[in-house]
């Protein structure tokens, strides 16, 4: 048999290979397309089935604290309210301390303790958000109690932040659900800043290291700048899990529609409601439920977009 | 055309060879009578076979699974008013009874020894009534130590049946209360913090010292939760037990509440325990599927009649004997069996 026969001619083989490459190329398309798709359909259907509050009314709905099932009069803004402080306080007290242990376990820690605190964080990262909830409520919620009347008697003194510490000692409340949230977080940006920080030559360190620098100069200057952008989105995919967070908040913040001056008060969250109210709810009930759920939409994607200008604005500072 | 309607035909003999030996059929709906129906169940299946698959969805759900037609019967904490139910060629009657009590942890105040009334009820529950000491609570309970502290409420933070006897209940004995919250499964809670569930609220009493409450009088007995003696709408301070719940079904005046629309709250007799509530199993009176239907009724029927024990070791409470014949004769007379 002639060889010409069996093997294709470079000419034709190429071809193969562009249809083969046309063909993986569409693929990939239609994956990268299918969560466009998802996103907007499911964007677009609680859009739709909110439609009967958000269309209606829509600025009230925004701007009311009411939430009266009996007379049908509902308003995101407690739910709102509570959703961005607890997220707040979550993100305030997480990001240092992500960052430090990060720090540690990258720069400082003997080299035998760094596998097993690494490991145990990302562990603390697989713990399902109800064993948060329950141990919010049984453990934490008692805690927070005793010291809650401390926390009134000291910084409840002091002027402009006293007011945020006021109120009776239930346990529960905002602090108290930012706070778990806070150690929920915790190993999501840790994990970040601790991979991404081991990304940094040694190289530029050594440098740093021989010019004379300290170990927080080394950090300050060398290793946050070469790894900000990874360090902020550390961040922001752990502020996009307290957004959303439910179970664990629905048990320690308390469920009540109303905004407060103090985070020792109890409050609600957008997923909170959600999760406790739909059951039951029929009709327009139903409807500002779903509502409330565009809103967590609309709420992320504001938040992201923001992440996205800082960076930019930062990329910009440093002329890149 | 002609093979797909052969298959069709197979399919609906092998379907009705097979309901023939036992059927199953499907309710959905209120949890509140979840844990009974689902010992009933399997007690029914021993004795027939016939299988009862009940979800416990929620009594929001339940309405409107049996409106989709989904399932044989649904279950609902709240009746269905009359207009729905002709629209809709649906009937309903009440399967079995429960009580709710306010539960409290306040030092010093043994359970059981708390004596309220509605009008102070709605008074702590509306934030009118701040501390333990008032003297509208203390009015109710000479020789008791109240303490001078604050109250904490609390209430159910997710839509429940059990929440909307309780609002039906304070609404009926408090103008003030009825004008500025009103009745329903959710509603706009003026004063306190919400739990999830009778364990969600159950847990918040626990924990928080001078709070007080409502759960299901089983979950307050299983949990040993301190709960509060009632003045009924006869003016005697009551016990929450079976028979006080019992009376309040008795006295609840159903020969004259067409399709058993009717709130057991504030009875009116002597002995009756005035937030008594139950649960209302909905069914079409001319069923698509009649042979479910028939195994449906069939079940409710052994239920009222060989139920009773195992309703009362999980602490619900069998209707009474005379509400039992008004349920049968309304099944003859309403529904195609």
């Amino acid at each position: 048999m002639p060889a010409a026969d069996t093997i294709p001619s470079s000419d034709q083989r190429s071809r193969t290979d562009a249809r083969h490459d046309a063909w993986f190329r569409g693929l990939l398309k239609f994956c990268a397309l299918l969560v466009l798709a998802a996103l907007l359909g499911a964007a677009l259907s609680t859009l739709w089935g909110g439609r009967e509050v958000l269309f209606k009314d829509g600025f009230h709905f925004l701007a009311s604290d009411a939430w009266n099932p009996v007379s049908d009069d509902y308003g995101a803004l407690a739910p709102i309210f509570g959703t961005l402080v607890t997220s707040l306080i979550a993100l305030v007290l997480a990001v240092p301390v992500s960052f430090g242990i990060a720090l540690f376990l990258t720069e400082i820690a003997p080299t035998w303790l760094r596998g097993p605190v690494a490991t145990a964080i990302e562990l603390l990262a697989s713990i399902p958000s109800i064993i948060y909830g329950m141990w919010g409520l049984f453990v934490f919620v008692p805690f927070m109690a005793s010291i809650e009347p401390m926390l009134s008697d000291t910084l409840g003194k002091l002027p402009l932040v006293g007011k945020l510490f006021e109120g009776p000692p239930l346990g529960l409340g905002l602090l108290t659900a930012g706070i778990v949230l806070a150690v929920m977080i915790l190993p999501f940006i840790c994990s970040v800043m601790r991979e991404v920080f081991q990304t940094v030559p040694v190289r530029l360190k050594e440098s740093s290291y021989a010019l004379g620098s300290t170990t927080w100069e080394v950090v300050w200057d060398i290793v946050l700048p070469y790894t900000r952008s990874a360090v902020i989105g550390g961040i922001f995919l752990g502020l996009g899990r307290a957004l959303g967070e439910t179970m664990a908040v629905t048990f320690v913040l308390g469920n009540a529609y109303s905004i407060t001056s103090s985070l020792l008060m109890p409050g609600t969250s957008i997923s909170s409601s959600i999760a406790n109210e739909f059951n039951e709810a029929v009709g327009t009930h139903r409807s500002a439920l779903i509502a409330l759920g565009f809103l967590l939409f609309v709420v992320t994607f504001v938040v992201l977009l923001i992440a996205r200008l800082m960076l930019r604005r930062l990329a910009r500072k440093e002329g890149h | 055309m002609f093979r797909l309607g052969a298959l069709a035909v197979f399919v609906a003999a092998a379907l009705g060879a097979v309901s023939a030996q036992a059927t199953d059929i499907t309710g959905a709906g209120s949890s509140f009578v979840y844990p009974v129906i689902s010992k009933w169940s399997a007690s029914y299946a021993e004795k027939t076979g016939n299988r009862v698959n009940y979800q416990s969805i929620g009594s929001g759900g339940g309405i409107a699974q049996i409106k989709a037609g989904t399932v044989d019967f649904g279950a609902s904490d709240m009746p269905l008013d009359e207009a729905t139910l002709a629209k809709f060629g649906l009937g309903q009657f009440p399967d079995v009874i429960g009580g709710i009590v306010p539960a409290f942890n306040v030092t010093g105040v043994a359970p059981g020894k708390l004596v309220l009334d509605g009008k102070t009820l709605a008074g702590i529950f509306l934030g009118t009534i701040a501390k333990w000491n008032d003297p509208a609570i203390a009015g109710l309970n000479p020789g008791l130590k109240l303490p001078d502290a604050k109250i904490t409420v609390v209430h159910r933070s997710d839509g429940s049946g059990t929440s909307f006897n309780f609002t039906n209940y304070l609404s009926k004995v408090d103008a003030t209360w009825k004008a500025k919250v009103g009745e329903g499964t959710a509603v706009n809670w003026p004063a306190g913090i919400g739990g999830k569930g009778n364990e969600g609220v159950s847990a918040y009493i626990r924990q928080i010292p001078n709070s007080i409450g409502y759960v299901e009088y089983a979950y307050a007995l299983k949990n040993h939760i301190g709960y509060a003696r009632m003045k009924n709408a006869a003016g005697k301070v009551v016990e929450p037990k079976t028979a006080s719940f019992q009376a309040a079904a008795a006295t609840a005046d159903w020969a004259h509440a067409k399709n058993f629309n009717l709130l057991m709250t504030d009875a009116p007799g002597a002995d009756a325990w005035p937030i008594t509530a139950t649960s209302w199993v909905i069914m079409y009176k001319q069923p698509k599927n009649a042979a479910n239907s028939k195994v449906s009724f069939d079940f409710f029927k052994w239920a009222y009649e060989n139920g009773q024990e195992q309703a009362r070791s999980l602490d619900y409470v069998p209707l009474p004997a005379s509400l039992v014949s008004q349920i049968e004769s309304y099944w003859k007379t309403e529904f195609k069996q």
